[in-house]
């Protein structure tokens, strides 16, 4: 065999994965619908320019498990935002080198 | 870029990419609500990077190429000969195996999106994902075959197998030639994860 190639380019592609595994294995969608719904997202992406399998697929494999689950009622766009903020404050706040937390009270 | 990576006097904590800190706003939310257990991503993620992998694959061609019984019963039902040697599991509850001959050369796409035999081969590289892939494979196989290396003789007709949510694809490429007398273990060393997606030869040994 050539030498491996890492499985995922960058953590995050690897943790949206694997949420998305879980999310499936725990009853929340089955396959053949995520599959559907991702790949409608990849076509519409795919409209206004070629998409290349690493940064561009999992762009569209984020938006479609946000999508997803603000469909189905188990998050809210405004609690995503928030969140993401939330982890933002929280990096840019942490002393480099620190094990980075959400700030208590960061809630939603 | 305001946080560069190799910056390492920086005052706080590197900025992840902005899709990053999407992903991370969701398992925050998602682990609040209890519908994930972080704990269950970790394996998820140990196990694509570390254990699962296109060693499997070969391991299923090696064995198809040694033992005719074998082959018969892998090109018949793929699914339960390759569960039968532990390979089963997620997005590889239908799996079916397609075999090269002098004939016929057989690719295996996803023009949907990415459907892969995970059990089998692991995690797609990125190329099996991408839209130049996806799109031209169909319509030009030869011209694709030709930028992997794979030049096929005028006489070898293509086919071009979809993979869906339900059907993964394995192709068994032709055994090379020299590789008699060798062991599965030897064997399986010259099958290559393009050669069993179809868009390379398995080696010579």
């Amino acid at each position: 065999m050539s030498a491996p190639e890492p499985a995922f380019e960058a953590p995050w592609h690897a943790q949206l994965f694997a949420l998305t595994v879980h999310l499936n294995e725990s009853g929340l969608f089955d396959w053949p619908f995520w599959a559907d719904r991702f790949g409608a997202t990849l076509a519409r992406h795919g409209l206004a320019r070629e998409l290349n399998g690493g940064e561009d697929y999992f762009n569209a494999w984020l938006e479609t498990l946000e999508t997803l689950l603000i469909d189905a009622g188990h998050a809210r766009p405004g609690d995503l935002r928030a969140l993401r903020d939330g982890w933002e404050t929280a990096y840019l706040s942490t002393p480099h080198g620190d094990p980075v937390h959400l700030k208590a009270g960061q809630s939603v | 870029m305001p946080h560069d990576h190799s910056d390492h006097d920086h005052p706080h904590a590197l900025l992840p990419p902005e899709p990053a800190l999407r992903v991370k706003a969701l398992e925050t939310l998602l682990t609040r609500k209890g519908l994930i257990d972080p704990a269950a991503l970790d394996e998820i993620i140990d196990t694509y990077e570390n254990r699962i992998g296109p060693r499997n694959g070969a391991e299923v061609v090696a064995r198809a190429w040694s033992d005719p019984d074998f082959r018969a019963a892998l090109l018949e039902d793929a699914t339960a000969v390759v569960a039968e040697m532990g390979f089963f599991g997620r997005q590889g509850e239908h799996m079916v195996a397609v075999e090269n001959t002098d004939e016929l050369h057989n690719i295996v796409v996803c023009t949907l999106c990415s459907c892969y035999p995970w059990p089998l081969l692991g995690i797609p590289p990125g190329w099996y994902k991408s839209d130049a892939y996806r799109a031209r494979v169909v319509r030009e196989p030869r011209k694709v075959l030709a930028e992997f290396g794979v030049e096929l003789p005028e006489e070898t007709a293509v086919r071009v197998w979809d993979s869906t949510a339900e059907v993964r694809y394995l192709v068994i490429p032709q055994r090379p030639a020299g590789s008699e007398g060798l062991d599965v273990d030897a064997l399986s060393d010259l099958v290559t994860r393009d050669s069993m997606i179809g868009t390379g030869l398995a080696k010579a040994p």
